[in-house]
């Protein structure tokens, strides 16, 4: 085989795949950030001049401002919930035995792979104002309460499809750290806590930061639970979204909303990362 | 190891029931004889499963969706083998930003994707295309497909390759007699993964189909948005078994936490 050769050949291995990205993902993304600058009326449709009045209107209007406020509340409470259950049921897996520990992953990991339509419609039965939810607190007396349409009833199922992305993260941690270790603590003296404070949170804390990310990238950004627990009037970024493409037909403001969102996302991916880098830096000395 | 005290079984009791409660209503509510919403409590019956049969668009959005998810598994599965391979075995410039790219519709919100794909579909007339759904589909999937050929590539031992060139076997040979038999467990489990994300997928896809196109989540979805009836509950139910039994296979042929999880 020539030496020229096996040179093109990574190249060859390849081209289909990267040609492909970038025709369908950089050009693409490429159109939609032009298209948020395009000028849109309601008359003609999107016209060509260029604009910056829908950046304008987003940052100014308290309707849009409402929405981005409501979706980084909700998203950012589902993230503190995910971490409260999802970081002490990691653990709690990670010290199970098998056969229990396989069987209860999968069933916490397992519905990952369940259509989010289908959890979100499970959901929207048992928060109904007649759902097993209510059922269950008029037995106990204390009358109905509203739940679905409401954002309590899209934390609650945002939590439950974005769990999983949170003990996935601990669990891989917990598997790193020698349970010898936390052992050894006890042996040498500290308390459960303190053995569970110094030895096992730090291992973990990694774990729960990535976790924490990805879920709340994902809630920021969702689209069927807002979209079918939160109703009709209480919008989120995607549904939003959805809206101005779908039925205002305003295409441009929609893709600077969507372009919005995606910068957001990339901002908090990369303030993770520097976080990363400045701790093992610490770590190493 | 210690074990877990009674504080921590019940904390894990009440986050199973949790996770599993909307799971088994669902499949609890299918079976309702009622013509509402409800746990059917003296008897059982089919007619809504039944009732799936008589809305023929959902079955050609179930068709449709089947379609979908093969080709574009299959489609990712020949772009990420011979990609995974330049990645892993060669050094070549850009080596890196390639890898992000292929990667970067994990970190992509789907909705942008899908606003994306609806302006470029626009511009170039492919709007309610059934191929242009294929290949949006195959942006999307084919980052699980190549996290596991990396994976199965770094992690399998590089001596019979070895073995096989010294004997005089050719690279195409190598690949086929060698490589592939042995990365094929992560080429199958990112087939299946692959399937399963297009199959489940509804947020870009409900921007890119058009009325002949709409996949089963769409449906789904549009549905639900408007009427709440038992059938939803026994689509829904049906979608769970057939998610269930994938995983079933995934988990005794590779280990699902291993999928999932990652290699450790």
């Amino acid at each position: 085989m020539s030496r020229a050769r096996s040179a093109l050949t990574p190249w060859l291995l390849v081209s289909p795949g990267a040609l492909l990205f970038l025709a369908l993902v950089i050009v693409p993304l490429v159109l939609t950030v032009i298209l948020s600058f395009h000028v849109y009326d309601h008359g003609t449709g999107i016209k060509n001049e260029f604009t910056l009045a829908h950046y304008l209107a987003v940052v100014t209007d308290d309707y849009y401002l409402g929405i981005f406020w409501r979706t980084l509340r909700v998203a950012a409470l589902t993230t503190l919930l995910c971490a409260l259950i999802g970081v002490p049921e990691a653990y709690i897996l990670a010290r199970m035995r098998d056969p229990w520990r396989s069987v209860f992953l999968l069933v916490i990991i397992g519905p990952l792979l369940v259509s989010v339509v289908v959890r979100a419609f499970g959901w929207s039965m048992l928060l109904g104002s007649t759902g097993l939810v209510n059922q269950a607190l008029q037995a106990l007396g204390f009358g109905t309460v509203k739940l679905l349409y409401t954002e309590t009833a899209i934390v609650i199922a945002l939590v439950h499809v974005m769990l999983p992305f949170m003990v996935i993260p601990v669990w891989t941690s917990l598997q790193r750290l020698d349970p010898a270790v936390e052992a050894a603590a006890w042996t040498l003296g500290a308390s459960r806590f303190t053995a569970l404070r110094r030895v096992v949170m730090p291992q973990v804390s990694m774990g729960m930061l990535s976790g924490s990310l990805i879920v709340f990238g994902l809630s920021a950004s969702a689209f069927a639970i807002p979209g079918l627990l939160g109703g009709r009037r209480l919008k989120m970024a995607a549904t939003l979204v959805y809206d101005e493409f779908m039925h205002e037909l305003n295409w441009p403001l929609g893709a600077t909303i969507a372009i919005i969102v995606l910068v957001a996302n990339l901002v908090i991916m990369l303030a993770y990362n520097r976080m990363v880098e400045a701790r093992a830096r610490r770590t190493l000395g | 190891m210690q074990k877990n005290g009674p504080i921590a079984l019940a904390f894990h009791t009440l986050v199973v029931a949790f996770v599993l409660a909307p799971l088994l209503v669902i499949c609890l509510v299918a079976f309702t004889p009622e013509n509402t919403l409800s746990i059917p409590t003296t008897s059982f019956s089919l007619r809504w499963f039944r009732e799936i049969f008589v809305h023929p668009d959902f079955v050609a959005s179930f068709v449709n969706s089947l379609w979908l998810a093969t080709l574009s598994a299959t489609i990712a599965i020949a772009l990420a083998v011979p990609a995974g391979l330049a990645i892993d075995r060669y050094d070549f410039p850009g080596r890196d930003g390639l890898n992000a790219l292929f990667l970067s519709p994990l970190i992509i919100p789907h909705l942008v994707l899908g606003v994306a794909f609806l302006r470029l579909f626009a511009l170039i007339g492919a709007t309610g295309s059934f191929t242009w759904l294929v290949v949006s589909h195959v942006i999307i999937v084919t980052p699980y497909v190549l996290r596991l050929v990396l994976a199965a590539l770094s992690g399998m031992d590089r001596s019979a390759e070895q073995a096989a060139m010294t004997l005089g076997a050719s690279h195409w040979t190598v690949f086929r007699r060698v490589t592939a038999p042995m990365i094929l467990p992560g080429i199958t489990g990112g087939w299946l993964l692959a399937f399963i994300n297009s199959f489940d997928e509804l947020t870009m896809s409900i921007f890119v189909t058009s009325p002949a196109t709409v996949t089963l989540p769409v449906r789904m979805y549009m549905y639900a948005t408007e009427s709440i009836d038992p059938m939803m509950a026994a689509v829904s139910a049906l979608m769970i078994a057939l998610t269930a039994g994938a995983m079933l296979v995934l988990d005794r042929a590779f280990g699902l936490d291993k999928i999932l999880v990652g290699q450790k």
